[in-house]
């Protein structure tokens, strides 16, 4: 039996949402043609976006319904951004975010990239200090998939009241793992992801305020409010809309179980292997299921691939396309070097890991830590 | 045991890795992503799945490592530098040393394994004077890839598997073919990895600091000058084009000054040099063959070794004394020794010998 320790990755398919994909996979179906499988087909699609729009505290037209959380977040970056306009975000974001905000400063956005703090926090003050006038969106991701930070997002939004820019979240490393009231957190809009929390892939949505006018990127159709254009992928909508549900219900048990999982992985690692060093936020706010750490030492690239053949899946740094681990930009930002930044090692635990799971792994790790260490020495 | 095999996703590391299987090793695969932007023709995400197919068709796992900061480092940079002090660098050889059998060989260790494999044309033998480990030249002559390991220590020799190196390239692809490998037919790759469509120059002129290129003027034989140039890194000893020369007899490179930013030309007569100094010099030995030694000596990688003697100046310079003399010798390239198939040494040519 193989351990799956990489959640923040890509979550395994909840079996409730595969069971209530299979019945929209095969079947005809348009949500917007005239005939009754179209009407099934679009009954399907609205009672997940009513499922979305709950999971965030928010109303279901709201919800626009993307093909992940990447292009929701091209949606809102290239959505409401032109030049010469500004644009603010932290130097921890996720690629689709940085990548975007810098393709959009090479055509002429005024960018600015808030640093982090060494335990990848975000300082509200900081990002609103960034602001300037003609800054139409401050873009900061709610929760840090790679360490685990917490944004203080509704701080922020407190900031830029009466500025006139818009406050974007990404926050599909945060769905499942903490409550998300786009009320309280005061923004305009948000990008989710399916597959973080047990949907498919290739399904996200972007939520936007009512009022705030958005450029489509994806023209040609009215569908989503013509804020995306293209025929629904109701299957994947479909799976959403359940793992979504289930998030919902089960957060409070989720976030314990994940918490104590994690806290035990640390609680183990730190007792069994020397000069261990935690990545992240000392204490709370965190996200409970992410644990990152660095053996000084010893390339997380090698030990992945240990853990992988032990039979744990585990990741370190970002991948790129082709699966090598280059050094962690997030661990960079909080002003690791190049080297300590390829020793980290994310652990992401879900609702489907076990005790055992993590005891496996605090049995296993010492031993493949202290190989790599040999090895690299010898 | 455990063995680390690299893998390119070419024919011949696919072929290396599928006897490593054979002898029942537990073959860990592993290709190296070197270049960033992947504008050569090295590290294409096609390799990568190439590797792995051959992986998932061989039934054992597969891992891309990013080593693109070394790569930089050891052998992108020197490459650049090199062209810019008006020597004809080497990078093949620099990537083995530093990169393959260096760092490659790190990770290795650190996944357990005790032996490291590459797809290179070569073969490991046994030193008839020590008994340890001697590097020697390959089955298929025409595939030798000696030229490019000479660095290679006892040490690194020692846990190193050539599995290739018995096996002409046509029985390397046959054996692909049989083995029903996805890489069997693919096109051998004889560029410089890292650099696109084979322009060196335009390479360098890409990455190298502004006012770091050194243009200047083309002379002859005797020093007067007959042209001008765009820069000392466009050249290579033995060149003819480019040199923008009209008129008179067809003119080669035969010698760069970089700090002077001078090309000298000359008729193809006047090009051969009858010895070079070669320094960072390694012997299989341990230690430098005795005076005027004789031994066959290659000084570019698909020239064949042409007999000289060697003149130990210290334990890492020599003096190589063509026997006859004739060659173009390029500064920057290296110097390997071979007595029949085995390598005694090499170094890296500082200078050329008049």
């Amino acid at each position: 039996m193989r351990i799956y320790l990489d959640h923040n990755a890509g979550a395994p398919l909840r079996a409730e949402a595969r069971e209530a994909m299979l019945g929209f996979l095969g079947a005809p179906g348009n949500p917007s043609s005239a005939h009754r499988e179209g009407a099934r087909a679009r009954a399907a699609v609205e009672t997940a976006r009513t499922e979305v729009a709950a999971l965030i505290g928010a109303r279901a037209a709201d919800v626009a319904f993307t093909s992940g959380a990447t292009e929701a977040n091209n949606l809102a970056l290239r959505g409401l951004v032109r030049p010469p306009a500004g644009l603010v975000t932290t130097a921890i974001e996720h690629a689709s975010v940085l990548e975007t905000a810098r393709a959009l400063a090479r055509e002429g956005v005024r960018l600015a990239v808030v640093p982090v703090d060494d335990e990848g926090g975000v300082s509200a003050s900081d990002v609103v200090a960034a602001c300037a006038p003609g800054t139409a969106l401050v873009t900061v991701g709610l929760v840090n998939g790679e360490v685990g930070s917490v944004a203080p997002v509704a701080a922020i939004a407190a900031g830029l009241h009466g500025t006139g820019a818009r406050l974007h979240t990404d926050a599909a490393q945060a769905a499942g793992r903490m409550p998300i009231d786009v009320g309280v957190l005061g923004v305009d809009l948000l990008s989710l992801s399916a597959h973080k929390l047990g949907g498919p892939a290739g399904v996200g949505a972007l939520w936007v305020r009512s009022g705030v006018a958005l450029r489509a990127q994806m023209t040609g159709g009215p569908q989503e409010r013509g804020r995306r254009a293209g025929t629904e992928n109701v299957a994947g909508i479909v799976g959403f809309g359940e793992a979504a549900r289930l998030a919902r219900r089960e957060l409070a048990v989720a976030t314990v179980h994940a918490g104590r999982l994690v806290d035990r992985l640390w609680a183990g690692i730190q007792a069994r292997i020397p000069g261990v060093v935690r990545n992240g936020p000392a204490s709370p706010p965190r996200s409970p299921n992410t644990l990152n750490v660095s053996f000084p030492g010893c390339s997380g690239e090698s030990l992945v691939v240990l853990l992988d053949l032990a039979g744990i899946a585990a990741s370190a740094g970002s991948a790129c396309a082709a699966g090598a681990v280059e050094p962690s930009h997030v661990l960079v930002a909080m002003g690791r070097d190049r080297e300590t930044a390829r020793s980290g090692l994310r652990l992401s635990v879900g609702p489907g890991t076990t005790e055992a799971d993590v005891e496996r792994v605090v049995a296993v790790l010492p031993e493949l830590v202290a190989q790599v260490r040999r090895g690299a020495a010898a | 045991m455990r063995v680390v095999v690299a893998m390119s996703g070419g024919v011949d590391s696919a072929v290396a890795a599928a006897r490593c299987v054979r002898a029942g090793h537990e073959v860990i695969g592993i290709s190296l992503r070197l270049a960033r932007d992947g504008a050569g023709s090295c590290c294409s995400l096609e390799d990568f799945h190439d590797a792995r197919a051959v992986a998932e068709r061989l039934g054992f796992p597969h891992y891309v490592f990013d080593f693109t900061d070394v790569f930089e480092r050891e052998v992108v940079r020197p490459f650049v530098a090199e062209y810019l002090a008006g020597r004809t660098p080497n990078p093949c050889a620099r990537c083995n040393e530093h990169v393959k059998f260096g760092l490659l060989w790190r990770r290795a260790r650190e996944l357990g394994a005790t032996r490291l494999a590459t797809g290179h044309y070569a073969r490991i033998g046994v030193d008839p004077e020590s008994g340890g480990a001697h590097l020697r030249t390959a089955a298929d002559a025409a595939k030798d890839q000696t030229y490019f390991l000479f660095a290679l220590t006892h040490a690194d020799l020692e846990r190193t598997l050539f599995p290739v190196g018995e096996l002409t390239k046509a029985e390397v692809r046959s054996e692909a073919r049989a083995l029903g490998l996805p890489v069997a037919e693919k096109p051998d790759s004889m560029e410089v990895c890292f650099v696109p469509a084979g322009d060196a120059a335009g390479f360098v002129e890409r990455q190298a600091a502004s006012g770091a290129l050194r243009p200047g003027l083309v002379v002859d034989e005797a020093g007067r000058e007959i042209g001008r140039h765009g820069g000392v890194h466009r050249f290579t000893v033995g060149q003819r084009r480019g040199l923008g020369v009209a008129g008179g007899p067809r003119r080669y490179v035969k010698a760069i000054d970089a700090a002077a930013g001078t090309v000298t030309a000359v008729p193809a007569a006047a090009l051969g040099a009858s010895g070079l100094v070669a320094r960072e010099v390694t012997w299989a030995a341990g230690h430098p063959p005795p005076h005027e030694t004789p031994v066959a000596v290659r000084i570019r990688h698909r020239h064949a070794p042409v007999p000289a003697r060697v003149a130990p100046v210290s334990a890492a310079e020599v003096r190589v004394r063509f026997e006859y003399p004739g060659p173009a010798v390029t500064p920057g390239q290296a110097a390997v020794f071979y007595r029949g198939d085995l390598v005694l040494g090499g170094g890296w040519i500082a200078e050329a010998i008049q």
